[in-house]
């Protein structure tokens, strides 16, 4: 029985000895959909990707990827998934068709089937020109092509890519991403983490992770939608005094500057709008409060900063 | 396991060799750099050895006896000197390192030496009329310091007497000029591979890992052992053209003979390489980078070198050290090549080599498997 769900983990867990990497960890994953992982360097993104590839094993918790129970079947698992590494990992002394060939031979395609796939690919990422060029000398954009050609080259059911435009100018990570959308329409799944909120929000759905925790799921809308508290953007002529005047009021979750204005998160919307208007009157601060709607990093904010909080009032 | 992909590791391996300048010139720059320095340089015919002379008897006699010995080459008398204290001085300062005594008596020890004596009353108590004193810190110079008291001086020195008759005639087989890099050259061949080959494989199979490839790679359907078979094998080829390497010079530089059978050479040639192979692989399980590797490499390589009976004979080591060094594979290669190339034996003779050798392949690479896991923790 196949189920409508590409990824399904329950309680998934991994320590490195007391460190808990992912800590208890629910994710479903739908089919043909662009799922997003967003959460700051060290929040178990790679780690989560690599159980579910099979290449860690879980503390605890059950994973299910493509009807495979992972990891005792992760070796079939592997023939139907791509896996693009944070960092290149083909080989820099290898011409671009000469690691393609060989990615090719790796997954067992025929010669003949090999070339014409390699012939495709070199069009669908705009390789051609370079392919004879060694992988090691070209720009970041044309790699992170490269390993996204060698990671389809077998056309996955699944594709897990691991913070893919970490290394990659904005127009090389805007093709990327019309490319990942190409492959989705095509039914291909794909689970791909990033740092960047402009890509967390092209996703489909997203996670948040933090400190190994998931700590929001959802499309972008639900989550922005779902956020507790609201959005004030304070208009003034020094932000800076502004944010130092403001500075201690516990019904302010964050703050941040943003040119000329001042983006403030808070608990609970009208009370605290006028509060924080008389509270800048009384500092002789001439500003403007009005309310805004929240965008997907008040949510990252809001998500990744509240244990913190916590742990402080307590 | 799966031929296309085997074939294709393989192909890509070679393909980065080719692109490894550096690598590349090793495979044939190290077998002729070492066939030469080690073809050269051991040589235990000591000649032109630093050294003095301090005459304390001074007549026609002890001059001519210098000049003899002067004219064997053995020694270069750089210093004439008047006192002993000048002689301890130079050799503790390094400036030579054997010295001819020739004492104030010189002329009476000569003649007591002449003497007829009963035979209760052996030579014993005579001196001898030469000293030869050696720096005893370098063992090359003691040994040295053997083959000097065997110099002809008997017919110089006393030239009434006859010759002293050898009690004990000894017969060189396989070498009877005693060439050194005849006993050298087939020994080198195993000292070649196993710097190389263990280094190599520890390197290549490290390096996968170090650069990122094998977190891709594991996340494919190739095997652990394909992948390993694939990085190994063209280092086989790569072994057999450096043993061709060090045959061809030595036969053609130092006239090394080849006695057995070709096909014997590169067999066991072939049977040591994959032995050197798998502790490689051994070693890239072990080390996390290639520097790790290589010091493991080196680590293996020493005792090798030290115990196999290439540097030093293996009857002459304590007991342990022999137990030792039949673990190692180098030991069981010594024997193998110099029996087939000086000896003229057959591999068959050879057997227990052989498959000590076997026994070896078959623990190390046994050992890997079981420690090769296609994750990352």
């Amino acid at each position: 029985m196949t189920e409508s769900n590409a990824i399904v983990a329950r309680g998934l867990t991994k320590k490195f000895g007391g460190l808990v990497a992912v800590d208890h960890v629910d994710l479903t994953v739908a089919r043909a959909q662009v799922y997003g992982f967003l959460g700051p360097n060290g929040s178990g993104k790679s780690t989560t990707i690599r159980m579910l590839c099979g290449l860690l094993l879980p503390t605890s918790g059950d994973m299910r990827v493509l009807d495979c129970t992972i990891p005792r079947d992760a070796e079939a698992l592997k023939r139907r998934i791509g896996y693009m590494t944070q960092k290149f990992s083909l080989y820099d002394d290898l011409s671009v068709v000469e690691n393609l060939d060989f990615v090719a031979a790796v997954h067992e395609l025929s010669r003949s089937d090999a070339k014409q796939r390699i012939e495709e690919l070199l069009q669908t990422y705009w390789l051609t020109q370079q392919h004879d060029q060694l992988a090691g000398t070209m720009s970041g954009g044309q790699k992170q092509r490269l390993a996204l050609a060698a990671a389809v080259l077998h056309k996955p059911e699944l594709l897990l890519l691991d913070e893919p435009t970490s290394a990659v100018d904005p127009q090389s990570r805007r093709e990327f991403w019309d490319s990942l959308f190409a492959l989705a329409d095509a039914g291909t799944t794909i689970l791909v983490s990033t740092h960047y909120m402009d890509e967390a929000e092209r996703c489909h759905r997203l996670a948040i992770l933090d400190r190994g925790r998931l700590v929001a799921d959802g499309s972008p809308r639900e989550l922005c939608a779902a956020l507790p508290g609201s959005v004030l953007l304070i208009e003034c002529a020094n932000p800076r005094r502004a944010q130092q005047a403001l500075e201690g009021d516990v019904a302010i979750v964050s703050m941040a500057q943003i040119g000329a204005h001042l983006r403030v998160l808070v608990r609970s919307g009208a009370q605290a709008r006028t509060a924080i208007a008389a509270r800048l009157q009384q500092q002789d601060i001439e500003a403007h409060v009005s309310e805004v709607e929240a965008n997907l990093e008040d949510v990252f904010v809001v998500a990744t900063q509240k244990p913190q909080r916590e742990a402080a009032l307590q | 396991m799966n031929l296309r992909r085997l074939f294709s590791i393989v192909l890509k391996e070679l393909r980065q060799l080719r692109r490894d300048r550096l690598t590349f010139a090793m495979i044939v720059g190290i077998p002729t750099m070492q066939l030469l320095l080690f073809g050269y340089a051991i040589n235990l015919d000591i000649r032109h050895l630093p050294a003095a002379v301090l005459d304390q008897a001074q007549t026609a006699h002890a001059r001519e006896v210098t000049a003899a010995l002067a004219q064997t080459d053995v020694m270069d008398f750089r210093y004439r000197l008047r006192t002993p204290q000048e002689l301890d001085d130079l050799i503790r300062a390094g400036k030579v390192s054997a010295a001819l005594v020739i004492p104030p008596d010189f002329e009476r020890r000569l003649a007591e030496q002449a003497l007829p004596r009963p035979p209760a009353d052996p030579r014993a108590f005579v001196r001898p009329p030469l000293q030869i004193v050696v720096d005893g810190s370098d063992q090359v110079v003691q040994q040295a310091a053997a083959q000097l008291a065997l110099l002809p001086l008997q017919k110089l020195l006393d030239p009434t007497t006859a010759a002293p008759v050898k009690n004990v005639e000894i017969v060189n087989f396989y070498n009877p000029a005693r060439l050194a890099p005849v006993n050298t050259v087939p020994g080198l061949i195993g000292v070649i591979l196993t710097m190389t080959m263990v280094l190599f494989t520890a390197m290549a199979i490290v390096r996968e890992r170090e650069r990122g490839n094998l977190e891709f790679l594991i996340a494919t359907p190739v095997s652990p052992f394909e992948l390993t078979l694939g990085k190994v094998l063209p280092f086989v080829g790569i072994g057999l053209v450096q043993v061709t390497v060090v045959l061809l010079l030595g036969m053609l530089i130092f006239h090394v003979p080849i006695r057995g059978t070709l096909a014997d050479v590169y067999g066991a040639a072939l049977v040591f390489i994959v032995a050197s192979l798998s502790l490689g692989v051994f070693i890239s399980t072990l080390a996390k980078t290639q520097f790790q590797s290589m010091q493991l490499a080196f680590f293996t390589f020493l005792p090798q070198i030290l115990l196999s009976g290439f540097m030093f004979p293996y009857a002459g080591m304590p007991r342990p050290a022999q137990y030792l060094a039949e673990i190692f594979p180098m030991t069981h290669f010594i024997r193998l090549i110099r029996g087939i190339m000086l000896r003229g034996a057959h591999l068959r003779e050879l057997w227990p080599e052989l498959a000590a050798l076997a026994a070896f392949c078959v623990i190390t690479l046994t050992i890997a498997v079981l420690r090769t896991r296609k994750r990352l923790d």
